[in-house]
């Protein structure tokens, strides 16, 4: 593991993003999370219950079937069943991420809810922003803003007792 | 050993074309990538973009409305574009060749053939016909072929009994009924001892046995009192009427009194084995109404779990 | 034309001999054999051919090549196959009578003969139909037939139903002491696609039981007890039938038989993955038989390797395997893999060149009743000249046959024929000085 940067503190990133979110959200009546997997379900799960979101209002998807890049890359080996609990048609949806990048994910995301039915609004929170947009996308809340070099990744890693961290990898 | 012309190079799936000699791994790849496939089904817009802009050709050699219907279903549940071509195989009508038939299609910019042929080994020589002309980014999956394989039956079969089991080591698996013809029990049979099922088991009259079956790694019974005797899952097999033509049984009727599965045999398994048939049911012949009907048969399951299998093998296949 | 072969090893089975010798060969006869640098008097060659590091031979006798004329000219022709017979060191072949019409007329014989003749080069002995049409149902004019040119009289592929016609095509045919070729394969029985067995069950496909052979044994055996017919069997493949073989010969019987070359090398294994090119008549069966195939040979069980030349189109065997017609292109590789037997079973290794020179030279010869298959003086010159070393690769290119198709395409064969000398004229020459 290549460390270029001192890691950032993943639970403290953690506490910042749920104030944004939790401020964010407080116009928005009866919202639903939907974690993208694996960091952005982890992330949504713990939203949730920091902001009392019931179980049947929190989902999360695998954009494996919707990635623009399986023409070159295939199947992913470790698909995980998407599960939306709740009826998307009207509802505000935030959507969760952990490492917001090209933008390709969100696109993919957002395409599998719309198979799902009509949001009313899908908001995106991402606990990374690393920059280097390849699509016009944009979170609406953002813990932190980290440049990274085209050959590593920052990945978001969950302990048994559920702690956070993050560290800064050589992308494979 | 020949190198298996279903994996190309880099130890990937580019052919579904038999269960035989797949690994493991490849094996509950694909029923792990069906599991997802199975809320697909459940939701308002039932598809996904992965075969987007694909075509996907189904050529039936052997009428077969079941298995072409779920085959369609699934590809365009991927978002393909599917073209149905029922060819009917006659031995005296001077058609084109089937090797022609490929090359047509392939002009056309196919970009995966599900096959069923009444001959076994057809889609192998499709497959091989694709790679010695170049056209190695074509797939072609097994839909059945005569009486060798029917790979997504024998995969969605498995996932049948993953899903209501769990843990095949544990298991012992009872296949009643035509071996001899069958290209689903063939296929179980590989299934099932790839994914470690300790005890598979053939049940059938010697003229519905095959010879050497237990080279396959198999248990052979023609009393079905004994061989059902504590199993956990029971695969029916349909009987075919051109069965009593070819002086290979007496009747219907004698066939159901030794050999069909009735509510008493049944009680001889396990009190939660479950009942599989790869379908269309011959009522009162291999299975009777009430066990068809009863509580432990998953029949229906199946054909919901074989449109996710085939979008799963599909979906797998289409991204190598 | 005088001709002087020099510096070869001389292997003729039928004398013995097995040493280098020089041939001397004038008006399409052996004139002598001498020690080498040792000519007869007063003889001065027109060519000279260098045999060194080369064996002389007999020119291959082969029981069973089809020529596919007349009738199926698409799948190959006299010119392409006789080419390939000489191609193949093969100067005398036996065809079997299951042309396009059937060899059951004396006319049909007459101008098959005439036309293998004007192309000068293998000699061709026909069999005749044994039933008119090969239906198994009246009986050929065996007389007129041998007359025309027949060595003897054959049912090819198609197993005579009616034991009773059976039993009086041999007592006919026991009346003027023709031979009948028989292959031992049950009409019913033998309905299937690959032989019965665990590769048969694995692969889906229907089987042909090793009791299709040993039943139509018992039934021909019986019949030859009865009438005292002389019967050649053809294509032996199971080692259950070749016990049966072995106990008629104990006891007496009238009985000879083949076996195809492939038979001896190939099993049900090597259908792997539905090739169609292993897709015969009689199927490829287990170790357990192909062993017993090997083993039949040495001990004299069975007499004679044959070709069983049957050039297939590429669209009847470009087809999924139970459809593809069975068959194998064989004339240019009889040699290698008569050579191959002796190299698994044959020892000690010096016997090995003439043991299997002896399976398609002399003892096919003897077996047919047909000149040839020797090089005593005053036989005609029918003789190849071979490469025992020299390896080649199995591939269309390198096939003078129509028939492109064999188990054996892609392998590598040791034993490659240089030049082909028939009736003392080269009708095949590989560039040999």
């Amino acid at each position: 593991m290549k460390k270029n940067l001192p890691e950032p503190d993943a639970e403290a990133l953690y506490r910042a993003l749920l104030a944004q979110v939790n401020a964010g959200l407080v116009d928005i009546p009866d919202p639903v999370i939907v974690g993208i997997h694996s960091g952005g379900a982890w992330l949504a799960e713990r939203l949730a219950v920091d902001l009392g979101i019931p179980e049947d209002r929190l989902g999360f998807i695998d954009v494996s079937f919707y990635r623009d890049d399986y023409a070159e890359k295939g199947l992913r080996a470790d698909v995980k069943p998407s599960h939306i609990p709740f009826d998307v048609n009207g509802a505000s949806i935030l959507l969760v991420d952990d490492v917001l990048y090209t933008g390709r994910t969100t696109r993919a995301a957002i395409n599998e809810l719309f198979d799902y039915g009509r949001p009313a609004r899908v908001m995106l929170a991402a606990l990374v922003d690393r920059g280097e947009r390849e699509l016009p996308v944009a979170a609406d809340f953002v813990a932190e803003y980290m440049q990274v070099k085209d050959n590593q990744s920052i990945v978001l890693h969950r302990a048994d007792d559920g702690t956070f961290t993050l560290t800064v990898e050589h992308a494979s | 050993m020949l190198p298996n012309p279903q994996l190309n190079q880099h130890g990937e799936l580019q052919h579904l074309l038999t269960i035989e000699g797949l690994p493991k791994e490849v094996l509950t790849h694909i029923l792990d990538t069906a599991a997802s496939f199975v809320s697909v089904s459940d939701r308002e817009v039932k598809k996904v973009p992965l075969l987007r802009g694909k075509s996907v050709f189904n050529l039936f050699f052997e009428n077969s409305t079941r298995t072409r219907t779920t085959f369609e279903i699934a590809a365009k549940r991927l978002s393909a574009d599917v073209i149905n071509l029922n060819i009917a195989a006659s031995s005296t009508s001077k058609g084109e060749s089937l090797l022609d038939t490929i090359d047509n299609l392939t002009a056309m910019q196919a970009d995966m053939f599900v096959v069923r042929h009444a001959q076994s080994g057809a889609p192998f020589l499709i497959a091989k016909h694709l790679r010695d002309t170049g056209r190695e980014h074509v797939h072609v999956v097994n839909a059945g072929d005569g009486r060798h394989a029917h790979p997504t039956q024998g995969l969605l079969d498995m996932y049948t009994i993953r899903h209501y089991k769990h843990d095949f080591t544990k298991l012992k698996v009872a296949i009643v009924g035509d071996v001899l013809h069958s290209r689903v029990a063939r296929s179980d049979i590989h299934a099932l001892v790839t994914l470690g099922v300790p005890e598979v088991r053939v049940i059938g009259p010697h003229t519905l046995l095959a010879s050497n079956l237990e080279q396959m790694g198999v248990r052979v019974f023609t009393d079905i009192n004994q061989g059902l005797k504590d199993v956990d899952v029971i695969i029916m097999l349909r009987l075919q009427n051109e069965r009593m033509n070819g002086a290979l049984l007496p009747s219907a009727q004698e066939y159901f009194k030794s050999y069909g599965l009735t509510p008493e045999r049944l009680a001889l398994a396990k009190p939660d084995a479950i009942v599989m048939h790869p379908g269309p049911m011959n009522r009162g012949v291999e299975i009777d109404s009430a066990v068809a009907d009863g509580s432990q048969a998953v029949i229906l399951p199946q054909v919901t779990y074989g449109i996710a299998v085939r979008m799963a093998v599909m979906g797998i296949l289409g991204g190598s | 034309m005088k001709i002087l072969i020099k510096n070869g090893r001389l292997i003729d089975p039928a004398n013995g001999i097995d040493a280098p010798k020089d041939i001397c060969i004038a008006s399409g006869k052996i004139l002598a054999v001498t020690e080498p640098g040792k000519l007869p008097k007063g003889f001065s060659a027109n060519k000279t051919i260098d045999a060194s590091g080369l064996v002389v031979a007999p020119g291959l006798v082969d029981l069973s090549a089809r020529l596919r004329e007349p009738g199926y000219e698409y799948k190959a022709t006299l010119e392409s196959e006789m080419q390939a017979a000489v191609q193949g060191g093969v100067t005398s072949l036996v065809c079997p009578p299951d042309t396009d019409p059937v060899l059951d007329e004396p006319g049909l014989v007459e101008m098959l003969k005439h036309r293998a003749k004007n192309l000068n080069q293998a000699n061709v002995y026909p069999l005749g139909a044994l039933t008119v049409s090969l239906k198994g149902a009246a009986l050929t004019e065996m007389a007129e037939l041998t007359e025309a040119g027949c060595i003897g009289f054959s049912q090819a592929a198609e197993p005579i139903v009616d034991t009773q016609v059976l039993l009086r095509a041999m007592q006919y045919a026991k009346t003027f002491g023709f031979s009948i070729w028989l292959r031992p394969q049950d009409a019913c029985l033998g309905r299937g696609i690959a032989h019965s067995g665990p590769v048969a069950s694995r692969l889906g496909l229907s089987g042909i039981p090793v009791i299709a052979e040993t039943i139509a044994l018992h039934t021909i055996f019986e019949l030859v007890r009865q009438t005292g017919a002389r019967v050649h069997l053809c294509r032996m493949s199971s080692a259950a039938g070749l016990e049966l073989v072995r106990k008629a010969k104990k006891e007496g019987l009238p009985v000879t038989c083949d076996v195809g070359a492939h038979h001896i090398h190939l099993t049900d294994e090597d259908i792997g993955y539905f090739d169609a090119n292993a897709r015969m008549l009689p199927p490829l069966r287990s170790e357990n038989d192909r062993n017993a195939i090997g083993k039949g040979l040495l001990d004299g069980t069975i007499d004679v390797i044959c070709s069983d030349h049957t050039p297939v189109d590429d669209d009847e065997k470009l087809l999924p395997f139970g459809e593809a017609t069975p068959g194998a292109t064989g004339l240019e590789l009889l040699l290698s893999l008569s050579l191959k037997w002796a190299d698994e079973y044959v020892k000690p290794a010096s016997q090995r060149l003439s043991s299997a020179l002896a399976r398609v030279t002399s003892d096919a010869a003897r077996i047919a009743g047909l000149p040839g298959g020797q090089l005593s003086v005053g036989s005609a010159a029918d003789l190849c000249l071979f490469d025992p070393k020299a390896r080649w690769k199995v591939e269309a290119g390198a096939l003078a046959s129509q028939g492109k198709h064999t188990p054996f395409l892609g392998h590598e064969m040791t034993g490659r024929v240089l030049a082909t000398i028939v009736a003392g004229h080269l009708a095949f020459d590989r560039g040999l000085k």
